[in-house]
């Protein structure tokens, strides 16, 4: 029971299945299950598997789903998706020098991305430097967010159409750890390249931030040249709860071009706090970010385009039973629900003093089967009610989703 | 073992009810978009391409949005295809009689009041007069398109020769070059009835279109050339092909489906609407003649206008004019789909061409001129009898 629990929060064992290669050859190279993992450390904290004496370890996930939802009496039908395949690669360079990356293929290959590719050097545990394309450490879900880790097929609406997960960008910078007693402490803070324009110019007419990600260009150059620097401190108690709390702060406009000023310089900032904890006795997981947006919209554009935006969500997962089902020895059954708000945009009218509505809450009721730690088998119905932004009446979509996600 | 399966099958069971936990419909009389009945598969398709360039073509820097503009998409000011809300009203400005308008040297006739940053957006010259427009709704717009020249003529009274007090007249509007007439059209001295707009002052659905991709989003096209930010020809930013698609998409949407038709106060309201001479501009019944789109030819259809401008008194004359209409002259809106707007103005109504009425009440009230008479009659009228009249037009 208890080892469900630790996975519900994000911290996996190795157990792995292997097809046709000689299988003393491989080694499984265990993750931490201390419980002073951090929500920081989820990326190397995966399952891998190395080959021989080879330094490099491999690992991945992939998740597939079925999907039949609704809006308003008109459905797509039966849909079943790939959504991503995931490879990571990890070696250890030096005794205190790794890396690691991971490749993401989305939707089939529509789009291939580069998620991490980080060199990490440790000095002290206090001091690390990392460095390459990482993921900034904004909320928790941004860091975390393998598709076996969590109890339903979407991703949370508000980490991926409100935080623009998954946000990784070229820069560098520091994190660490410090231990006392039953406590870690632990910080990041890292500058990397930003966010541009398309955040408040895109197809889908509201401030978006994931819209940044279309510039294909971001990993090669800077939008504007001015740093975006995040920063993260989290703590956790380890028979209680982690809680982070984290910012990140850029220019997102061309403000400047050829040595000619353009615009004032607009800055975008966001913060995020994040926690999770186990229920103590009662064993449920919980798990909940929520974000703030703030950007400097111009007062001669127009207001589809939020200054203010903000949502979150909460994941509340109940193991139910634990034991054999159909010959996997440690088979638990979840059942989960998951409740999500967003509001695109937090303002009034300046025709009206009308509030502007723009927003989506949603409930994702759903139950689900790990026949092992690193593979979940989710069945999940889900219920999106979104209002545009003059509050007219929702559209409201509904439907199950089924699929399956796993570490390989 | 068996427990599990049993279980499995259960679980796996739900999904394959789906239809039943997903949302339903709404009924075709509580929305707004839809197409006619009776296209052929191949218009449904057209009318499906209209449909996604209206509500899903969100313009950007880079396909064009502005310089200058007011908003970025037709479905962002016509949500629903229903009447529009204060935020995606337009600013027209600088014209007060048929000479033309006198400031188009300064931006006129519309003001683009929004501007992509790093722009400035126009502000209305201190010397010109302006009025605002709240979008209408754009539903059954082919049927009112397929309606013929002779038939609004013969609604026009000029002179008042039947001494009720109510005229109407045609705006008679210049042509734009890309404009191809309609069958039947009627020719003024090079001038032709325009339908369409607050003013009247649009011939056709394609004038319409073109108009608001220029104006409204600052998008140009070969009908419209000339970017209203440098007001030089520039390339175009969409193609003719969806241009047509959404003409198409507007001459094919519903009519609005009344609702309680057989409801003893709506049709004791009806009764009244005739009775105090609402009838009179809102004409209850129109036809169409032949129409290229067999679903509209020779229809019978409700839209409570008559296509025509009236003096609407002094309290709505905003002293901005187009075409031939006097500043105090408005076409008469189209009354179908009344009881609906509040499902696409956000919850409550902003009624009358600035929405500056915030009730059906309260539009009858500031009706004036012409309707003066009529207005007075409904304010006469007992407060039941005024219920049985709201209702009706809440039930269209
Ligand atoms: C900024 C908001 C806005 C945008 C964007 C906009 N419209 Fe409009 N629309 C209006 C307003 C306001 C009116 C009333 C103007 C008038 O009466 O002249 C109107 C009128 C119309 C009419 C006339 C309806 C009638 O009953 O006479 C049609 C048709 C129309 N729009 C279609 C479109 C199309 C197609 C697009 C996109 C290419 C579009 N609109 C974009 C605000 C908008
Ligand atoms: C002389 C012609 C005329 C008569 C008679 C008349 N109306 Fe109107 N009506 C108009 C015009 C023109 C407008 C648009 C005025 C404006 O937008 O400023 C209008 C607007 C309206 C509106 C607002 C519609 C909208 O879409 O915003 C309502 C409701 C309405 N009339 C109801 C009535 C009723 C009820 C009566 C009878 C008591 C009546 N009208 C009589 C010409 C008339």
């Amino acid at each position: 029971m208890k080892k469900l629990l630790l996975l519900t929060t994000g911290l996996i064992i190795t157990t792995t299945s292997i097809g046709q290669i000689d299988a003393t050859l491989l080694r499984k190279r265990h993750v931490d299950t201390t419980g002073t993992m951090l929500n920081m450390d989820a990326v190397y904290n995966r399952p891998f598997l190395s080959l021989g004496k080879l330094p490099v370890a491999l690992g991945g996930y992939a998740e597939a789903n079925w999907q039949h939802l609704g809006t308003d009496g008109i459905t797509e039908g039966h849909q079943f998706q790939m959504r991503r395949l995931t490879l990571f690669v990890a070696s250890s360079i030096a005794k205190r020098i790794k890396f690691l990356s991971e490749i993401e293929f989305e939707d089939g290959t529509k789009e291939i991305n580069i998620e991490f590719a980080a060199v990490d050097v440790e000095l002290h545990p206090l001091l690390n430097v990392r460095s390459g394309i990482i993921m900034n450490p904004i909320g928790a879900f941004n860091q975390n967010h393998d598709g076996p880790k969590w109890e339903f097929v979407d991703r949370p609406v508000s980490a991926t159409q409100l935080l623009p997960a998954t946000w990784s960008n070229v820069g560098f910078g520091l994190y660490g750890k410090l231990f006392k007693k039953n406590w870690v402490f632990a910080y990041e803070a890292y500058l990397t390249n930003g966010f541009n324009d398309r955040i408040i110019d895109n197809r889908e007419g509201k401030t978006f931030l994931p819209a940044a990600k279309k510039n294909r260009d971001r990993f090669e150059e800077s939008f504007n040249g001015v740093p975006l620097a995040t920063v993260k401190a989290a703590v956790r108690h380890l028979k209680i709860a982690e809680l982070g709390v984290s910012y990140m702060s850029g220019i997102y406009n061309k403000f400047e071009d050829d040595g000619l000023q353009l615009d004032k310089k607009r800055a975008v900032n966001v913060l995020a706090l994040d926690g999770n904890m186990v229920v103590p006795e009662l064993h449920t997981s919980i798990n909940a970010e929520w974000a703030w947006i703030f950007v400097d919209v111009p007062e001669t554009y127009t207001q589809q385009y939020a200054k203010t935006q903000y949502g979150g969500f909460i994941d509340i997962i109940q193991p139910c039973h634990r034991g054999k089902i159909f010959g996997f020895e440690n088979s638990t059954i979840n059942i989960a629900c998951r409740l999500e708000y967003v509001d695109w945009n937090v303002g009034k009218f300046r025709e009206t003093g009308g509030n502007i509505a723009d927003h989506l809450w949603g409930i994702m009721p759903g139950i689900s089967w790990r026949p092992s730690a690193q593979t979940v088998l989710r069945l999940n119905y889900k219920y999106y009610n979104k209002i545009d932004m003059l509050g007219n009446p929702p559209a409201r979509t509904a439907g199950f989703q089924c699929g399956i996600a796993t570490y390989f | 073992m068996k427990r599990f399966l049993h279980v499995l099958l259960i679980v796996l069971s739900v999904p394959l009810s789906c239809k039943k936990l997903e949302p339903a419909a709404p009924e075709d009389h509580e929305t707004l978009d839809g197409p006619v009945e009776g296209l052929s598969d191949e218009q449904r398709a057209m009318f499906l391409k209209g449909d996604i360039a209206f509500n899903n073509d969100v313009f950007t820097k880079e396909t064009g949005l502005g310089p200058l503009f007011v908003s970025t998409s037709c479905g962002s000011c016509h949500a629903g295809d229903g009447k529009g809300h204060p935020f995606t009203t337009l600013t027209r400005f600088g014209q007060i009689n048929e000479q033309g308008n006198l400031f188009l040297h300064a931006g006129g006739p519309q003001l683009q009041n929004r501007a992509i940053p790093s722009h400035q957006p126009e502000t209305i010259p201190a010397a010109a007069t302006f009025s605002k427009f709240t979008p209408p709704a754009n539903t059954g717009l082919g049927f009112l398109d397929a309606v013929s020249d002779a038939d609004i003529l013969a609604m026009a009274d000029p002179n008042d020769a039947d001494g009720d007090g109510i005229s109407g007249v045609a705006n008679w509007v210049s042509l734009k070059n890309y404009i191809t007439l309609r069958e039947g059209s009627i020719d003024n001295t090079g001038k032709y009835i325009g339908r369409f707009g607050k003013k009247g002052a649009a011939y056709n659905l394609l004038q319409q279109t073109a108009g608001a991709y220029n104006q409204d989003m600052g998008i140009v096209s070969t009908y419209e050339p000339y970017d209203t930010f440098s007001g030089e020809e520039i390339d175009p930013e969409v193609s003719n092909q969806t241009v047509q698609h959404v003409v198409f998409y507007l001459k094919t949407l519903k009519a609005p489906v009344p609702r309680n038709i057989n409801d003893p106060g709506v049709l004791a309201g009806k009764g009244l609407f005739t009775q105090i001479n609402c009838s009179k501009c809102h004409v209850t019944e129109l036809k169409t003649s032949r129409s290229s789109i067999a679903a509209l030819s020779y229809q019978t259809f409700a839209p409570y206008t008559d296509l025509l401008l009236h003096d609407m008194g002094n309290a709505l004359d905003d002293g901005y004019t187009e075409g031939s209409a006097k500043t105090y002259e408005w076409r008469t809106p189209p009354l179908w789909g009344l009881g609906l707007a509040k499902i696409s103005q956000g919850g409550s109504y902003y009624l009358l061409h600035d929405g500056r009425a915030r009730s059906i009440e309260e539009a009858i009230l500031l009706h004036g001129g012409e309707a003066a008479y009529t207005r007075d009659k409904y304010k006469a009228l007992s407060k039941e009898e005024k219920q049985k009249l709201i209702t009706f037009l809440e039930s269209l």
